[in-house]
Order: structure tokens, then C-alpha cells, then sequence
């Protein structure tokens, strides 16, 4: 049992289903994060954890107590939202103090709590200030002090970086990882962006229509998803999903995929587990650095197979070089290093690192190998 | 810039302008003008004929008459105890109705429950029913609720009738109100009640004012419901002013009746004025993003 438990938990509206019974039991200082698309069922999630919507079925604990029907107020959470929903009205300092005042917090105790926080959050010098007269990023603090000073068992951020422009979201993002780091305390974390949720979490649950698709840590959701859907949301440039057909080389399996020009190259594979399925029609996938120039592939492994394929276009982004060309009809993107002398329309050797590559059933869109 | 601006203030365009707005100006507050001259002459200057003129003897007479000695219907009191009538009526049902309003709004908004839509558009429904036909059936209530013929009888009526309209101001205020402010405020604990009180109303500045001004605005001003529903005793000041001057003993004292069409007036002149500024600030910019 775990410290916050989500157990067959289910949420329709009439008969609409929005999200299908979830299982995740996360613990002590752990961070998860739940991520996905817009309508994938994650901020409704969030929302049951904190008491905001109802349970339909099954059940949430904290603590090992059932919080169902437990008022959000006798929770011991605490939110961020993604508007920060400061309140218009009061200062500062009576932002912060709102919920201790509400929860009987003796004035003596709440000044002392607050300075603590503003400390923490270096925001002690807007205390006195409205909202209004806040800029994003200072809004954002104080939303995280209201969370803070109540020191709650379970803190719940709602997309907190999404109002921020780019350049103070990549700051805020590393603030909130040193927070739980020097706090510890459990946090789930809700968002769109794949990359908060590999930099942030200790763990990820990728959500899609409903369903948690895969829960695991960033390494594993990133180099070992469980289906198509998590391969190409994770990760950016996404994961490169192409057709190829499973053949014999040598002994071994490999991965027959169609070139542009006609030609066809057999990749072995660096593992058996297709072996018993030659002949099968499949979905390879291999993400962009796992695809490169010769002397760009990973000298640790054991399975760089070079492949000529002519190259459709070419992408300088300054640190890399995204090289793409058409396999079995698709684009595929490798990255290649920013100094390699490389042009649309030549052909040119590209290095598949074959164990990072994994497979899929083109049917189910499952992990298949 | 600056040269731009002169040069701009300067055109043709700009001074015609200028001119026709004054004409205006003149034109809507000739009728204000009148008034107050005249009720600053002694009659014999207006009789005399000279609507227009400054007063050639300038007394305030007329106004302490309207206030205290002039004859309203049978009695000879002035206008003071109406005045009084209009008040205790008025500052009640304003308060009342603008609070209902708000709580209608609130709940409207941010706890809506199945039919609430519909029982929005049955408030909505009420704004608009002419008052006329409501005279009968609500003499027939505030005699069985034993109000008939008193002010807090005329209370409840402005009250019943205002809140259709309050309603509607608040609700269309809080749906664009930040659900998550309330959100915010439960995981902080706060109760319904507490919610309203604190986060809410402290943010309903501009639109409580302008509710205080349409309610006060109607209320004061009703002449068919204060008629109707009103003694000698809890008349408000509307029919009161028509009472004085319809009395007719002897002469029409014009200036006086000049001087109690102004006290009619004064009140709700003074509630744009003291509240008007609050109409344009916006209070609840900054609450959420940027």
C-alpha cells in the first residue's frame, strides 16, 4: 500500500465515460506526473485526488484512509492552479494566510509559517502587494507559498507552468525540482508538455482517452514504451514509427524496411525476441538519436548497422542536424552531428543504433519486441 | 506630438464640434436651470412672468415650506416625513434585493444544480413582467402577510421585484468570475457562506454599484406601487410630491413645488455621483493570468 492510492477508480459524466478504472499508488516524496493530450482524463483525475469531482467507482486513499466523500477542505492537500486563482481581494500575505486562518491556524503560528515560506520562495518584499501588481512569475511563487504553508501530504499542480513564457517555464521548472528535492514532499503534477514531465517526475503516467497507457520512470517510459501511442508522445522529435516486415539475416532476425529509392535494406535486430515471427508485418520505431551519421552512433553498442538512404531534407538546429528521409513511406528523422557535410538529394550512410529500436504490432499498436 | 495636438484642437472640425456639444449641454440643463432659479424667487416674481430671469430677490423660503410647512393632501407636515418614508423604504429594499442578487448569482454560477438554467430564465422572466399586472394579486398578499398600507409592505414589493433584475446583473458578472478562485478557496476550506462573504462580494465592486444604482434609481422613483400600496402615513416621496401639488388651497405655489421636485431628485443625483467614479475601475483585473 502506498501514500496516495488510487484504487479502480472510475469517472463518467451520464454516460459518458471520461476516465476507465486507474490503478496508481504512488509513494512518499515521490513525484508523479501525469501527462497527456487535452481530454486525455488527466486534470479530472487530478481533481478526484483533490476532491473537486466525485468518484463515479472505486476509490482514492491518502494515508491508507478512503478520502471518498471527504470535502477537499479535510484532505490535507494542497493545489496550484494553472490560472494561480489568486485571490483579487487581499494582499499577499492574506493569500497565504486564507487557508491557515480557514483551518484554525492561530495568528502567531501563520505569520511565523509565512515568513518561513517567503523566505523560501523569495518573495518576501511582495507581501503587501495585490495580485495585480504581480508579474507571471511572481504570481506563480505566491500560488506555490499558499501551497506551501500548509503543509499538506500531497501537493497537486495543475499545468502551474503553462501561463509562463518560454524562457521563465524552463527556470520555474528547475525551482519546482529543487523544491521537492530539498522538501520531499509528494507531489503529482499534471501537464501536456512531455518534456516537464521527463525533466520533473519521478514517475509518469501517460494518459490517453481515458486510460492511463503506461506508468513507469522517465528512462523506462522514454526507451521502453508499451505502445505506439506513448512512443510518439513522448519525446521530442517523437519517436520515428515506420513499417518494416521481420526477416531472416544470418541467423538472426532483422528488420526488412523500404527505402526511398526504390531499394529495400535488411537491419538486424540486436535481440532474438522476433525470431519466431519472420514473415510478420510490423511497426519499427527508433528515436532521432539512435538514428545517425557513422561516426555520430553510440560506440557502446553492440548493434550499429549503416544503411545508404537518400536524404530528403535537411535541418540545421545548431547543437544537431536533423536529417530526414522517406522509410516505408514515412519520414524518419535521424540526428546527425552539426558539422557533418550533408545535403537534400544525396545518399547517404546512416547509422541505425538497432538496440534502442523496438517494435510494434501494426494492428493493436502494441509493444511487441 | 505636441504640434499635432495643437494643430488638431485648432481645426474647424474640432470648435464646431465643441459648439454643438454645448448647445446640448445648454439644452439638457435648461429644464435644471428653471428649476432652481424659480425656486429661489418668491411667487410674485414668477407669476409675474419671468420664467427665465435670475431671481431679482433671492430667498430660500420656498424650500423650507417644501420641507416642513407646505400642504401634502389633508395635512400641512411638508415634505419631511415623506422623505423619511422614502428612505427607510428605499435603503432596505436596495440592500436586500442587491444582497439576494448576489447570492442568486453566486449560486447560479458556482454550485449550479439541475434546473438552475431554468429557474434562471423564470427570475429573468420576472424582470419583465409589467407592473401592472402584479397590482391585484400582491394587494392580496401584503393583506394576508398584514403589511397592507406600510413601508415594510412597500419594502418587501421592491424587494420581491428588484431581486429578477439584481439576479441577473450578478450571475452574468460571476459566470466570467474564475471558477478556480472558488476551487482554490475549498481546498483552503472555506465553507459556502465563507466563499461568498470573503472572495466573492469583495470582488463585486463594479457591478454591486451599478445593481445599487438601477435598484435605488427604480425604487425611489416608483409612483404606481407607492400609490397603490401606501397610507397617509407610508407614502414615499413620489407621491407625495404629486399630492403637493395637487393640494390646491388657494394659490399654486410654484417655487415651492420647484423646490420639492428638486428634493425628489436630489437623492438619486447624489448616488451617481458619490458611486458613478467605482463604475469604470476594474477590480478584478490581475486576479488570474496577465
Amino acid at each position: 500500500m502506498g501514500f496516495l492510492d488510487i484504487k479502480q477508480a472510475t469517472k463518467s459524466y451520464g454516460a459518458l465515460q471520461v476516465l476507465q478504472e486507474t490503478d496508481i499508488s504512488v509513494e512518499e516524496g515521490e513525484f508523479l506526473v501525469l501527462v497527456g493530450p487535452s481530454g486525455c482524463g488527466k486534470s479530472t483525475l487530478l481533481n478526484m485526488i483533490a476532491g473537486l469531482e466525485d468518484i463515479t467507482s472505486g476509490e482514492i486513499a491518502i494515508r491508507g484512509k478512503s478520502m471518498n466523500g471527504v470535502k477537499p477542505a479535510d484532505r490535507n492537500i494542497a493545489m496550484v492552479f494553472q490560472s494561480y486563482a489568486l485571490y483579487p481581494n487581499m494582499t499577499v500575505r492574506g493569500n497565504i494566510s486564507f487557508g491557515m486562518e480557514m483551518h484554525g491556524i492561530q495568528k502567531q503560528e501563520r505569520e511565523k509559517r509565512i515568513d518561513q515560506v517567503s523566505d523560501l520562495l523569495q518573495i518576501s518584499h511582495l507581501l503587501d502587494r495585490k495580485p495585480g501588481q504581480l508579474s507571471g512569475g511572481q504570481r506563480q511563487r505566491v500560488a506555490m507559498g499558499r501551497a506551501l504553508v500548509r503543509e499538506p501530504d500531497v501537493f497537486l499542480f495543475d499545468e502551474p507552468l503553462s501561463n509562463l513564457d518560454a524562457k521563465l517555464r524552463v527556470d520555474m521548472r528547475t525551482e519546482i525540482k529543487k523544491l521537492h528535492q530539498k522538501l520531499g514532499t509528494t507531489i503529482v503534477y499534471v501537464t501536456h508538455d512531455q518534456i516537464e514531465a521527463l525533466t520533473l517526475s519521478t514517475r509518469i503516467a501517460v494518459m490517453f482517452g481515458g486510460y492511463v497507457q503506461q506508468l513507469g520512470t522517465p528512462k523506462e517510459i522514454y526507451d521502453n514504451p508499451a505502445n505506439m501511442f506513448v512512443a510518439g508522445f513522448m519525446g521530442s522529435p517523437s519517436m520515428n514509427l515506420f513499417p518494416a516486415k521481420v526477416v531472416s539475416g544470418d541467423g538472426k532476425p532483422a528488420a526488412e524496411i523500404k527505402l526511398a529509392d526504390g531499394k529495400t535494406a535488411a537491419v538486424p535486430f540486436a535481440k532474438d525476441a522476433l525470431a519466431s515471427s519472420i514473415g510478420r508485418d510490423i511497426i519499427l520505431g527508433i528515436r532521432p538519436e539512435a538514428i545517425t551519421d557513422k561516426d555520430g552512433a553510440d560506440r557502446n553498442s553492440q548493434a550499429v548497422h549503416i544503411v545508404e538512404a537518400p536524404v530528403e531534407v535537411t535541418e540545421p538546429a545548431g547543437s544537431d542536424t536533423f536529417v530526414v528521409s522517406q522509410i516505408g513511406g514515412k519520414d524518419v528523422t535521424g540526428r546527425f552531428r552539426a558539422d557533418v557535410a550533408v545535403n537534400a538529394g544525396d545518399v547517404f550512410p546512416f547509422a541505425f543504433n538497432m538496440e534502442k529500436a523496438v517494435a510494434f504490432d501494426p494492428k493493436t499498436e502494441n509493444r511487441i519486441a | 506630438m505636441s504640434t499635432a495636438a495643437k494643430s488638431s484642437s485648432f481645426s474647424a472640425g474640432r470648435i464646431i464640434l465643441y459648439i454643438l456639444l454645448l448647445l446640448f449641454c445648454i439644452y439638457y440643463l435648461l429644464p435644471l436651470y428653471v428649476m432652481v432659479v424659480n425656486s429661489l424667487k418668491p411667487l410674485s416674481e414668477i407669476t409675474a412672468g419671468g420664467m427665465m430671469a435670475l431671481p431679482r430677490d433671492w430667498t430660500a423660503a420656498p424650500w423650507f415650506s417644501a420641507w416642513s410647512t407646505a400642504q401634502v393632501g389633508v395635512e400641512a407636515t411638508g415634505l419631511r416625513p415623506y422623505f423619511l418614508n422614502s428612505i427607510i423604504m428605499v435603503v432596505p429594499a436596495v440592500a436586500l434585493s442587491t444582497l439576494v442578487g448576489a447570492l442568486n448569482g453566486y449560486v447560479l454560477t458556482k454550485w449550479a444544480f439541475k434546473g438552475s438554467t431554468i429557474l434562471f430564465g423564470l427570475l429573468l422572466f420576472g424582470c419583465f413582467i409589467p407592473f401592472q399586472m402584479v397590482l391585484i394579486p400582491m394587494a392580496r398578499m401584503l393583506g394576508l402577510m398584514g403589511l397592507a398600507g406600510s413601508v415594510p409592505g412597500l419594502i418587501f414589493v421592491h424587494f420581491v421585484y428588484g431581486i429578477g433584475f439584481s439576479t441577473l446583473y450578478f450571475r452574468n458578472y460571476y459566470a466570467a468570475f474564475p471558477t478556480e478562485l472558488v476551487r482554490a478557496a475549498q481546498i483552503d476550506g472555506a465553507g459556502f457562506f465563507r466563499i461568498f462573504w470573503r472572495i466573492l462580494l469583495p470582488s463585486s465592486g463594479p457591478i454591486a454599484v451599478v445593481c445599487i444604482i438601477w435598484q435605488f434609481t427604480n425604487i425611489w422613483n416608483d409612483f404606481l406601487f407607492g400609490a397603490s400600496f401606501s397610507d397617509f402615513d407610508s407614502q414615499p416621496m413620489t407621491v407625495a410630491l404629486n399630492n403637493l401639488v395637487q393640494s390646491s388651497t388657494g394659490v399654486k405655489e410654484y417655487n415651492v413645488h420647484f423646490a420639492g421636485a428638486i428634493m425628489a431628485a436630489l437623492p438619486t443625483l447624489l448616488v451617481y455621483i458619490v458611486a458613478g467614479r467605482y463604475f469604470v475601475r476594474g477590480l478584478m483585473a490581475g486576479s488570474v493570468k496577465g
